[in-house]
């Protein structure tokens, strides 16, 4: 059966995170499907790369290493990436929802004419039957997203092109080493074969990449705020709070549009997926493309003025509140009982 | 120099930004009715940086496309008060359910059509669906580069674009021929305001759907102002293969749409009063969750 495609997005001859939480998904669908798990690792200096890839119980390996794949650029990556996958003939392939998933999944789906579902919060396998058409579709991958629209989950298909692929977000998935002796092939792909001179047009100048300073995915507490919070000023009252506990502050969409924080803050669907021991929901209403990045912390307390909001239902906590009071007191109070 | 050529693809969404209460109905779908439809926010950003070429470079014309319901002309209207000289709606029924590739498709053939453009310039991504999937797309379908979430043009010489892009982590500063396709991020500038004297000039601006609902006294004005007219364009304007659009171009089907239900973990509700708060924050640093 045709296999499952992994693309590893490599940064300083390290592997994303987020593409080891894919290699440890596409394994288990791979275990479902009775099919070989395959990934691709682009780029320059990569020996020694498959130690890091094959434990997660990689079935072949293909590396493409030249120095001009790396660092990413659109153009030679995605040409490697649709030539292999048109000899590979995969029947899912999955990236991260990343700058460069973003950037290369969607280049890639066309130029294959295969379906492309962005920002999955669960992928399983499913089968599909068209009763227009009489036809029964086995084994479709079911790429599982929160809709536009109240509480809905819908579950896209792609019944008739290959490779079905999808996105993640970085944290949705588990990341799990398989068995570090696991024994897969390496197969070195003669790169001049994959790309041609055209390919190479785009010149990147300059280039800065930092290691963020947030690090909201490990944080133990998260302090989240969000549109309710109401002013930029107010939002500030998060960050004390979360000094005081050893947290991180984290946001809503709303409140990231509404300019009170950064992007980098962001938790649900399209943000970071996070499972805190403690989750403090400050002025969030929990549409359910929030709750997908936080449902599943160990603890939630919310703070909302409006006795029905959804993100009531998933707390264990709910303080019937105005925010801009109930923070300070927690600070005091918690200051005054923590020694 | 006589300038470029730029088209923006700008999408007209409703503003999941500002769900306020009356945005769902009681049984949980879209209360479609209740929010308003915007310009995408990030296609203004995209506006704003054809704008800014059109600024350095004179004899720049920036042409908004997009593809939508008649209403859409709304966000040609709203470009042109800004800046824009012109636009084009494509509408059809025969677009109708398509997913970015089918979507992508039809604006594909619509820029072949085109022909004769320098830049595209899209947002990133609509606030709709979040995909970020069409520029890149579109790039795809015209065999042309793209430069991704740029923050900056900052410069334009020699037949290359120079712009700095906005990663995850960092930035980076990239060159590309012309013609390309640069998706543009929501960190990069506004879009300038409308300005009053577009606004006078293009008020009336409308495409011929539009025309045919309005008052028939002023139809001599369309034959002898040109500017006034926003160019639309169904299926037929363009060359495509029927079974790349809409619902049948879509590789990706909606098998299900499913309700959540939430059902209340039964949480524990205090209220804001000292001794409520207290007592949590106590019960908090016994159990060890925090402290
Ligand atoms: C494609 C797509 C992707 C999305 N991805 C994400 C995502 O990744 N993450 C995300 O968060 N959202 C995402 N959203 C947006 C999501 O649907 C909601 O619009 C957003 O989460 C709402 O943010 P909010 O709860 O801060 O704002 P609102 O919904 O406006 O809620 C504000 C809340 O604050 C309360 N409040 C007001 N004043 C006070 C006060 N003084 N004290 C206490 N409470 C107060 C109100 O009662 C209300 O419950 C996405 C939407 C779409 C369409």
């Amino acid at each position: 059966m045709n296999s499952i495609f992994v693309y590893c997005e490599i940064e300083d001859g390290q592997i994303a995170e987020v593409s080891q939480e894919l290699l440890t998904k596409g394994r288990s669908l791979a275990t479902e499907l009775n099919c070989n798990l395959e990934a691709i690792a682009i780029g320059h200096q990569l020996e020694g790369i498959e130690k890091n890839i094959i434990p997660y119980g990689v079935d072949v390996l293909y590396i493409a290493d030249d120095k001009r794949l790396a660092p990413y650029s659109t153009l030679p990556h995605t040409s490697i990436v649709v030539k292999l996958f048109e000899e590979q003939k995969p029947q899912i392939a999955l990236m991260g929802a990343s700058s460069i998933g973003r950037d290369l999944g969607p280049r890639v789906s066309s130029a294959l004419h295969s379906g492309l579902t962005a920002d999955c919060t669960s992928l399983v396998i499913g089968n599909h039957e068209d009763k227009k058409q009489g036809k029964v579709y086995e084994n479709l991958l079911y790429q599982i997203r929160p809709a536009f629209g109240g509480n809905i989950i819908a579950t896209i298909i792609n019944p008739d092109c290959r490779p079905q692929m999808a996105t993640v977000r970085e944290g949705v998935m588990k990341k799990e080493i398989l068995d570090p002796k696991y024994k897969g092939k390496v197969v070195k792909l003669d790169v001049a074969k994959y790309v041609s001179d055209i390919d190479f047009v785009v010149e990147i100048i300059e280039r800065h990449i930092e290691k963020s300073k947030v690090n909201i995915k490990g944080a133990g507490i998260i302090v989240a705020g969000g549109y309710g919070m109401g002013s930029k000023e107010n939002f500030r009252l998060l960050y004390e709070l979360a000094e005081v506990l050893g947290g991180e502050v984290g946001a809503s969409r709303a409140a990231v549009d509404a300019g009170y924080t950064d992007h980098e803050r962001q938790i649900g669907q399209t943000g970071i997926t996070v499972r805190p021991k403690l989750y403090i929901a400050c002025g969030i209403s929990g549409q359910i493309q929030h709750r997908a990045g936080m449902e599943e912390s160990a603890q939630i307390i919310a703070i909302n003025t409006d006795p029905e909001a959804p993100i009531n239902m998933v707390a264990d906590y709910v303080i019937n509140g105005d925010v801009s009071e109930i923070i300070p007191k927690m600070i005091k109070f918690y200051k005054k009982n923590s020694k | 120099m006589t300038g470029y050529k730029i088209i923006v693809l700008a999408k007209q969404v409703p503003d999941t930004r500002n769900v306020g209460k009356d945005a769902m109905k009681a049984d949980g779908t879209v209360n479609r009715a209740a929010l308003s439809a915007i310009f995408n926010p990030e296609d203004l950003n995209a506006l704003e940086q054809a704008l800014r070429i059109k600024d350095s470079f004179p004899g720049t014309t920036v042409t908004i496309l997009t593809m939508g319901p008649g209403r859409a002309a709304e966000i040609i209207r709203e470009g042109m008060f800004r800046g824009a000289d012109d636009g084009i709606l494509l509408t059809d029924r025969a677009f109708a359910g398509s997913d970015t590739l089918a979507t992508s498709y039809a604006l594909g053939q619509t820029l072949k059509k085109i022909k004769d453009f320098d830049i595209i310039i899209a947002g990133r991504q609509a606030i709709d669906g979040d995909t970020a999937q069409v520029g890149p797309q579109v790039a795809e379908k015209l065999g042309l580069p793209q430069v991704t979430y740029v923050e900056e043009i900052k410069s334009i010489e020699n037949g290359r674009v120079v712009a700095k892009r906005r990663l995850e982590s960092g930035v980076e500063v990239v060159s590309c021929p012309i013609p390309l396709v640069i998706t543009v991020n929501g960190t990069a500038p506004d879009c300038r305001a409308r300005n009053a004297r577009l606004l006078m000039k293009y008020k009336h601006a409308k495409t011929v759907s539009e025309l045919q609902n309005s008052n028939e006294d002023y139809l001599h004005l369309y034959n002898e102002r040109a500017y006034l007219n926003i160019q639309e364009w169904t299926v037929n304007d363009i060359e495509s293969v029927p079974a790349e659009l809409g619902l049948s171009g879509s590789p990706t089907k909606v098998k299900t749409i499913e309700n959540v239900v939430l059902q209340s973990k039964g949480a524990k509700v205090i209220s804001s009063s000292d001794v409520d708060i207290e007592e949590l924050m106590k019960d908090l640093i016994e159990s060890h969750t925090i402290g």
